[in-house]
């Protein structure tokens, strides 16, 4: 980060830090989410129901259209060629052999691209989410091995990768760091998330450790990871006049679009951004070079572009979760108190970005301790920037936290799921604050009695032929996270069978089931049947700005529905007038059901929403309306958890090991669709299991080269992998959150590699500390 | 120089390196066969050719000259959706859909390979008739990746439709 976003970091924290202290103090009443959400109560509705996806038929006829899908006139596609050295200049760029070729449109580098400005990076900016504190093209750098630095046009794909293949590059190298030693050895600092220092100290957590009468202390590993979605990131883009175009695959289409008009200068009016449908995201799916370069050569080409990642490119071009070294060390009383807790440990970022991989915050609300250290501290290396991976931080940190619990539990003879309970705290352990909705004890007591907990038998003592069988568990956790900037637009339309809404939101759909949910949540609060609600998203020209991250999507869209909604009934009620039998009522005294406003504490006062508008003589009426900012955030501790247990049998001659039952209990507050949450909890566990068992980024530590960038040496669950899993849920809402509800999209992946990590231990006596747990570590 | 798509004929692309799924996507606009990978790894691409499942990147169109060819567009018959599709949808067997469309096809070459006594690597019997229990449908299905997660509404959704078929 240069020092200009350092600053800007240290004043967002400041304000942030100053509200932190006052919001708490506040009275619930003034606190958004003080007063329970209406349709909490609501419970005859669709809301909790299987709803199936209303995208549904379009996607099982292929008939969904992807970035690269688009298609614009005379359009030309592009082929990246990628530096082959982690660090220095380039000295010479021969593109002669590539211009000379079959349909060969353009060659662009530094040497030839437009002028244009740097990204702002993600976090310097309320809207800024550039890849990293970079320019693209703009100069003979190289950052890291793999980056793109040559650009080739053509009038086919065939023809530009072609050609790609014949540009030479010549390199003046600059020493590097490409080893986890060797960045040690550079210096660690400390680690800052959201401008905030990744450090908590309460106590003396060593003093308590060295006087525990039982403890534990280990460290634990965690490789670098890619998201992998299936579709590879992609843009088709077009400069209309002086109009940037960009159908895009994006997890935040606003804040892409005022990114890209900040790189080429243009209005936010003029950079139009869709993304109707996502190939899979999990935190991917951003800004990253590709777009900027598919832009800027379209700009020079005069013609509309698609750049479409090979499965490589994606590799090359798109960060990771990066790796960790995690130290946790647990001391307890003999009945299993804790008295002292460390989770301390290293990350690894690049001198440009800021992204440690935040493995503490799922701890920092985990356990009652009167003594706790945590701290990531960060190392630098000269690679590509690592980024969010779905559940930053808790991915990764719940699996040596709950290791470290599960050993525990062994050294005190404890139960594991006794001991979690034992250490359940009654308010936030490091903030102080009441927690909003946490209800994990339900989970733990529901989801041992469906998995038949009690039949777990000591370390080592079950086997089924040379199948050495075991089972584990573990908490998974992650936080309630409402962003600011989310606005709802809600148009009322007349037709002859009344009224149809169009809810519009800038919003992204990955596959979470984000429109079906919002179209059964808009339904319900306006009271319209589903059928007569449409939901649009995925635009840059609707208003307001939604990220599709930190599991916070449902609940910035809700809570902006909430006051378009306030504002649409209190325009509804000045367009009633006199003659309505709503006629002298506030906003405050009426709400809606069956197609119209009612009283609220008198149903036989109503109007339908139809008849307010022909009285009007209005055909439509529109509102807008952004959320209100996030305060809750504040005045509560809020977090979503998971019960996990996990059967696994491992191959006493082979190693390998197969996971035969899974089950995950939720409290994740009010479920909104039973079906889509469903998926998404599977979702997560699955992704988790590739976690546990084979997912690894292999980096060249000579060259900081990724050596599996591909989908054959990179190993994801398939179909055999993936056993069936059991999901359940407390669904009890959280009466400070719309709906009721807590994001699901991540909570998911959380714990899961320590409940797997726990079931082979107790399978075969063997703890293994250091994912993926692969079958050589445990012959 | 043809090839028959969705029970038309087409033309073939003049440049032999052109794969059958690029002109699927590029020449023909039936984008519903996807490119995950391009590479043979991720099933994404999986069309139907006489029948038979084959990955659409890692076959060069050319070859298929006269060929017949099914995509994700040409399953939908008349009165609606092809049973399968209909399935994925009642058991959520998707999230994103990028990865769908080859699933679905796969699916159907699955159940057709199953149906010709095809044995798979967790057959017990390699000369019996083919039972697709779970565990067949799982290891038979699993070169087509799936990201999202949706493993278990694929099998469910492909057992109640055409592995039940061929099973009854």
């Amino acid at each position: 980060m240069s020092i200009v976003d350092t600053v800007k970091q240290g004043a967002q924290g400041l304000v942030q830090g100053a509200m932190t202290k006052l919001v708490p103090l506040a009275p619930d009443s003034w606190i958004p989410g003080g007063v329970p959400d209406p349709l909490i109560q609501h419970k005859h509705g669709l809301i909790g129901t299987s709803v199936s996806r209303l995208d549904g038929p379009l996607k099982v006829q292929g008939g969904a259209q992807f970035a690269a899908e688009f298609r614009f006139e005379n359009m030309a596609y592009c082929a990246l060629v990628y530096a082959t050295i982690p660090r220095g200049r380039i000295t010479a760029i021969d593109g002669a052999a590539a211009e000379a070729a079959p349909g060969v449109v353009l060659v662009m580098s530094h040497l030839n691209a437009p002028r244009m400005n740097k990204p702002p990076a993600f976090g310097s900016s309320p809207n800024g989410v550039g890849p990293a504190d970079l320019t693209i093209f703009q100069d003979d750098r190289v950052h890291w091995n793999g980056q793109p630095i040559v650009a080739v046009l053509a009038d086919t794909q065939e023809q530009a990768d072609h050609a790609a293949a014949l540009v030479e590059v010549s390199y003046a190298p600059e020493p590097s760091t490409t080893s986890l030693a060797g960045a040690k050895a550079n210096g660690i600092a400390q680690g800052l998330f959201m401008g905030q220092p990744l450090l908590n100290e309460i106590g003396d957590a060593e003093g308590a450790l060295a006087k525990a009468a039982v403890k534990v202390d280990a460290t634990y590993r965690t490789p670098r990871h890619n998201h992998n979605p299936i579709e590879p990131h992609a843009a088709t883009i077009a400069w209309v006049g002086d109009e940037l175009v960009i159908h895009d695959a994006s997890q935040m289409v606003t804040q892409q679009a005022q990114t890209l008009g900040e790189v080429f200068d243009l209005a936010p009016e003029q950079v139009r951004l869709t993304s109707p449908y996502v190939g899979g995201g999990f935190g991917s799916k951003g800004l990253w070079d590709h777009q900027v370069i598919g832009a800027a050569a379209a700009k020079m080409a005069g013609r509309p572009v698609r750049i479409a990642l090979s499965r490589e490119g994606v590799y090359r071009v798109v960060g990771g979760r990066t790796l960790t070294e995690q130290r946790v060390a647990i001391g307890a009383s003999a009945d299993g108190r804790f008295e002292a807790l460390i989770h301390t440990g290293l990350s690894v970022m690049t001198p440009h970005n800021n992204m440690p991989e935040p493995f503490i915050l799922g701890t920092r609300a985990g356990y009652a301790c009167p003594n706790i250290k945590l701290q990531v501290e960060v190392a630098q290396m000269n690679m590509l920037a690592n980024t969010f991976m779905r559940a930053p931080g808790e991915a990764v940190g719940t699996f040596a936290l709950e290791s470290a619990i599960d050993e525990l539990a062994e050294a005190l003879a404890i139960d594991p799921v006794e001991l979690r309970l034992r250490n359940e705290p009654d308010k936030d352990p490091t903030t102080g604050l009441p927690f909003s909705s946490r209800h994990i004890d339900t989970a733990w007591r529901d989801g041992a009695a469906r998995f038949g907990w009690s039949d777990r038998g000591a370390a080592g003592t079950r086997r089924e032929g040379e199948w050495l069988v075991g089972t584990g568990c573990a908490t998974g956790t992650y936080p309630y996270y409402r962003m600011p900037g989310a606005e709802a637009r809600i148009t009322l339309r007349r037709d002859s069978d009344g009224v149809r809404a169009l809810v519009e939101v800038a919003a992204a759909e990955m596959g979470m089931g984000t429109s079906t949910t919002t179209a059964i949540v808009a339904a319900e609060r306006l009271g319209l049947p589903l059928d007569r609600v449409e939901v649009a998203y995925g635009d840059s020209a609707i208003p307001g700005a939604i990220m599709a991250g930190g599991s916070q999507q449902t609940a910035a869209i809700g809570a902006a529905v909430i006051a378009a909604h306030n504002a649409l009934v209190a325009e509804l009620l000045t367009l009633a007038g006199n003659d309505s039998p709503l006629a002298g009522l506030s906003a405050a005294d009426v709400g809606s059901e069956e197609g119209g406003l009612a009283k609220l504490d008198d149903a036989a006062r109503r109007e339908s929403y139809g008849s307010i508008l022909a009285r009007a003589q209005r055909d439509q009426v529109t509102v807008t309306k952004a959320g209100t900012p996030p305060l809750e955030l504040m005045h509560w501790s809020m977090h979503s958890h998971s019960a996990l247990f996990c059967e696994v049998k491992v191959n006493a001659v082979t190693g390998e090991t197969r996971v035969s039952r899974f089950l995950g209990a939720f409290d994740c507050g009010r479920i909104l669709n039973a079906k889509t949450a469903a998926s998404q909890f599977r979702g997560g566990i699955i992704m988790g299991l590739g976690l546990a068992l084979m997912e690894e980024t292999q980096f060249d530590e000579r060259n900081g080269r990724i050596m599996n960038p591909s989908l054959a040496e990179y190993h994801l669950p398939v179909h055999l992998d993936v056993p069936e899993i059991d999901v359940i849920w407390t669904d009890i809402p959280d009466p400070h959150t719309p709906m009721g509800a807590h994001g699901v999209g991540e909570i998911g992946i959380t714990g899961v590699g320590a409940a797997v990590a726990n079931a082979i231990y107790n399978a075969t006596g063997r703890r293994v500390r250091d994912l993926p747990i692969t079958l050589d570590k445990l012959l | 120089m043809s090839l028959i798509v969705n029970g038309e004929a087409v033309a073939l692309p003049s440049d032999p390196r052109v794969s059958l799924l690029d002109h699927l996507r590029e020449t023909l606009h039936l984008t519903g066969t996807k490119k995950g990978c391009n590479q043979g790894a991720c099933g994404a691409c999986t069309v139907l050719v006489d029948g038979e499942r084959i990955l659409s990147c890692l076959a060069l169109a050319v070859q298929y000259e006269g060929r017949s060819v099914t995509t994700i567009e040409g399953l939908a018959g008349e009165n609606g959706l092809h049973p399968l599709q209909q399935a994925f949808i009642e058991h959520d067997g998707f999230q994103c859909g990028y990865c769908t469309p080859g699933q679905i096809c796969s699916a159907i070459g699955m159940a057709a390979e199953a149906e010709r006594g095809v044995p798979s690597h967790v057959s017990a019997d390699l000369t019996a008739a083919v039972a697709l229990t779970r565990e067949e449908v799982q290891e038979r299905m699993s070169g087509n990746l799936c990201r999202c997660g949706a493993h278990n509404g694929i099998v469910d959704a492909i057992r109640a439709t055409v592995a039940a078929e061929w099973a009854a």
